[in-house]
C-alpha cells in the first residue's frame, strides 16, 4: 500500500508539473491564457488533494483547518479586491508563498530532518530567501496599500542592509557546518535576520519603483520553493519554483530595462520617490484649458491617442476614459491606447485596469509599436501619466530619467495633460511636456474631468 | 530520493523552460503572468503539507501550521486574483470601427 500510494502521489506531481508549465504557455497569448490559468489550477488542486494520501503522516486535523483559513481568506480577499488595488494583493499572496517556503526549512531544520551537506545548505539559504521574499513583499504591499507613507531612507543604510546579510550568511554558515550544535537558537537568528533584512531592503524603495520590486520578489519566491523542494524530495516544487524563478528574473530584467536602470540601481539608489528639488525647471509656463474646449479638439480630431497612468488608477477613471473613446469611435474619431510598460505599479498594470473597463487589447498598443504614430495624431490624451512622457528623458543628459525609453507623446500636433494639479511626478523630476507650446493642462480629478469630456463630445 | 545531479539536470531544465516560455509574452499580458506564475509557486503548498505530515513538536507543528495557512493562500490567492483578470481581456470583434 505505501509503495502504491508512493507512485499515485508522485505520478500526480509529474502530471501537476506538466500542467504548470502547460498553463503558463497558455498564458502567453491573449485568445488562450484564461485556459491556461484553469489547467495550471487542475494541476494544482490533483497535486493538493494527493498529498494527503502521503504515508505515515500526522496532523491531519490541524492541517485541513489550516489550509481552510488560508484558502478562505485568500479566496475572499481576492474576489473583493478592486483591480485598481491589484498590485499590492499580488505582492500579499507572493510574500505568503515565501514565507510557506521559509515555514517548511524552519521546521525542517528544527526537526534536524535535512541530511546531508547540500540539502541542508539548500535548505537554509531557500528559508533565507523566503524570509526575505516574505517581508520584502508585507512592506510592498503596506507602501502600495498607503499603510507605510514614507520612504525610511538613511546614510549608509546599503552598508547597514549589507552588513546583516553577511551576518546571515554567517550563521547559516554556523547551521550547515555545527549541526545539531545550539541548532534552535542558531536556526532562530537566522529567521530574525532574514525578516530584518527583507524589511531594510524595501523600505527605502519608492512606488514607482515597485514594478521592478515585486517582480523580483516573485521571482525569489520561486526560488526558495525550488530550494525547499531538493530538501523535501519533491520534484514538482523544484520545476514550479525554478520555471517561476527564471521567468521572474527575466521579467524584472525587462522592468528594469524599461526605465533604463539596472536592478541594482532600483534596489540600492532610492530614487523611486525622492522629494529633492530639480535644480532648475524647463522654461515656458503651464497653460491650463477648460474641459469644453477639449472636448471640441477631441471631437473634431482624426486620431486621438490616450496616454494612461498610474493617476488614472488612482482616480478609478478607467471606466470613464472607455467611454470617453467609445463616444470619439462613434464620431469616427481613430482612438488607441499607449501603454508604457512601467507605467502603474506592477508590470501591465494599465492593461488589466482598461480590460476591466471593457477596452477590446487590440486598441492597445505598447511603446514600440505606437511611437511612430504619435507625429500623425492631432492629440495626445495623457490621464495621470507623467514621467513615462517626459520628453527630458530623451534630451536633457542631467535629468534623473535621461535615457529612459519614453512614449513620445510630444510629436503629437496637440498635448492634453488631465492633472490633479501642478507637481512633478514620483522621480521628483519636473516634465518638460507640460510647458510645451502645443501642451494644454486641464486640471481635476481625473474621474470627472473625463465625465465632463464626455458629456461634452456627446453634445457636439 | 531525487539523486544529486538529476536534481540539477531538472533545475537547469526548467529554469530554460522558464526563460522560453516567458520571453515571447507581449507586454499586454505582463500582469496576468506574473501573478500566473505566482500561483503557480503556491505548489509550496504540497511541501508544507509533507513538513507539517511530519512535525513532532508543539514548535515545529506550530511553525508549519502558520507555513500550510500562508502556502494555501498564495495558491488560492493567485488563481482567484489571475483568473479574475485574465477574463476581463477580450478582442474588439463585436465592436465595430475598432481598428485603424
Amino acid at each position: 500500500m505505501p509503495i502504491g500510494a508512493q507512485s499515485l502521489i508522485q505520478a500526480s506531481y509529474f502530471v501537476a508539473a506538466g500542467l504548470f508549465i502547460f498553463g503558463l504557455k497558455r498564458m502567453s497569448s491573449p485568445v488562450t491564457a484564461r485556459g491556461g490559468i484553469v489547467w495550471a489550477g487542475v494541476g494544482m488542486l490533483v497535486a493538493t488533494l494527493i498529498t494527503f494520501l502521503w504515508p505515515e503522516m500526522h496532523n491531519y486535523v490541524l492541517m485541513t483547518v489550516a489550509i481552510a483559513i488560508g484558502g478562505i481568506a485568500a479566496w475572499i480577499s481576492g474576489k473583493r479586491v478592486a483591480m485598481t488595488d491589484m498590485p499590492q494583493m499580488i505582492a500579499l499572496y507572493n510574500g505568503m508563498g515565501g514565507g510557506a517556503a521559509g515555514a517548511i526549512a524552519a521546521v525542517e531544520l528544527f526537526a534536524g530532518e535535512a541530511h546531508g551537506l547540500a540539502q541542508l545548505t539548500l535548505g537554509v539559504v531557500g528559508g533565507v530567501i523566503g524570509a526575505v521574499s516574505f517581508a520584502g513583499s508585507l512592506i510592498a504591499f503596506g507602501k502600495l496599500q498607503g499603510l507605510i507613507k514614507r520612504s525610511f531612507r538613511f546614510r549608509g543604510q546599503n552598508y547597514v542592509n549589507l552588513l546583516i546579510l553577511v551576518i546571515t550568511v554567517l550563521v547559516g554558515g554556523i547551521i550547515v557546518l555545527h549541526r545539531g550544535e545550539n541548532m534552535a537558537a542558531h536556526v532562530t537568528m537566522l529567521f530574525v535576520l532574514a525578516l530584518v533584512l527583507g524589511f531594510t531592503m524595501t523600505l527605502p524603495i519608492g512606488g514607482a519603483d515597485m514594478p521592478v520590486v515585486i517582480s523580483l520578489y516573485n521571482a525569489l519566491t520561486g526560488l526558495a520553493v525550488a530550494f525547499e523542494g531538493f530538501v523535501l524530495d519533491n520534484a514538482a516544487m523544484i520545476i514550479a519554483g525554478t520555471v517561476v524563478g527564471s521567468a521572474g528574473t527575466l521579467l524584472t530584467q525587462l522592468m528594469a530595462k524599461a526605465m533604463n536602470r539596472s536592478l541594482a540601481n532600483v534596489l540600492f539608489s532610492g530614487f523611486g520617490d525622492t522629494s529633492g528639488a530639480p535644480a532648475s525647471g524647463p522654461a515656458g509656463t503651464m497653460k491650463a484649458i477648460e474641459a469644453a474646449d477639449v472636448a471640441v479638439m477631441l471631437g473634431f480630431s482624426q486620431k486621438v491617442i490616450i496616454v494612461p497612468g498610474y493617476g488614472m488608477a488612482v482616480a478609478q477613471a478607467q471606466h470613464k476614459v472607455w467611454e470617453l473613446a467609445q463616444a470619439l469611435i462613434a464620431r469616427g474619431v481613430a482612438v488607441k491606447f499607449a501603454i508604457h510598460p512601467v507605467a502603474g505599479r506592477m508590470p501591465g498594470h494599465m492593461n488589466v485596469l482598461l480590460a476591466e473597463a471593457g477596452v477590446p487589447y487590440d486598441l492597445i498598443y505598447d511603446a514600440d509599436e505606437i511611437n511612430s504614430e504619435f507625429e500623425t495624431a492631432d492629440v495626445a490624451l495623457i490621464i495621470g501619466a507623467n514621467d513615462v512622457v517626459n520628453p527630458a528623458a530623451r534630451t536633457d543628459k542631467s535629468s534623473p530619467i535621461y535615457g529612459m525609453p519614453i512614449l513620445n507623446a510630444d510629436k503629437a500636433k496637440n498635448v492634453i495633460v488631465i492633472k490633479r494639479g501642478q507637481g512633478t511626478g514620483f522621480s521628483g523630476v519636473e516634465n518638460a511636456l507640460f510647458y510645451l507650446d502645443h501642451t494644454r493642462m486641464l486640471y481635476g480629478d481625473g474621474q470627472a474631468k473625463v465625465a465632463e469630456l464626455v458629456q461634452a463630445v456627446k453634445q457636439l | 530520493m531525487i539523486d544529486g545531479f538529476i536534481a540539477l539536470y531538472i533545475f537547469m531544465l526548467a529554469a530554460f523552460t522558464g526563460y522560453e516560455v516567458i520571453s515571447r509574452v507581449p507586454v499586454i499580458l505582463h500582469t496576468p503572468l506574473m501573478s500566473g506564475s505566482n500561483f503557480v509557486h503556491g505548489i509550496v503548498l504540497v511541501g508544507a503539507m509533507v513538513a507539517m505530515g511530519r512535525a513532532q513538536t508543539p514548535l515545529e507543528i506550530g511553525i508549519a501550521f502558520v507555513g500550510v495557512a500562508l502556502a494555501a493562500g498564495n495558491a488560492v490567492g493567485g488563481y482567484v486574483v489571475t483568473e479574475r483578470m485574465l477574463e476581463m481581456f477580450k478582442s474588439s470583434k463585436p465592436a465595430p470601427k475598432a481598428k485603424h
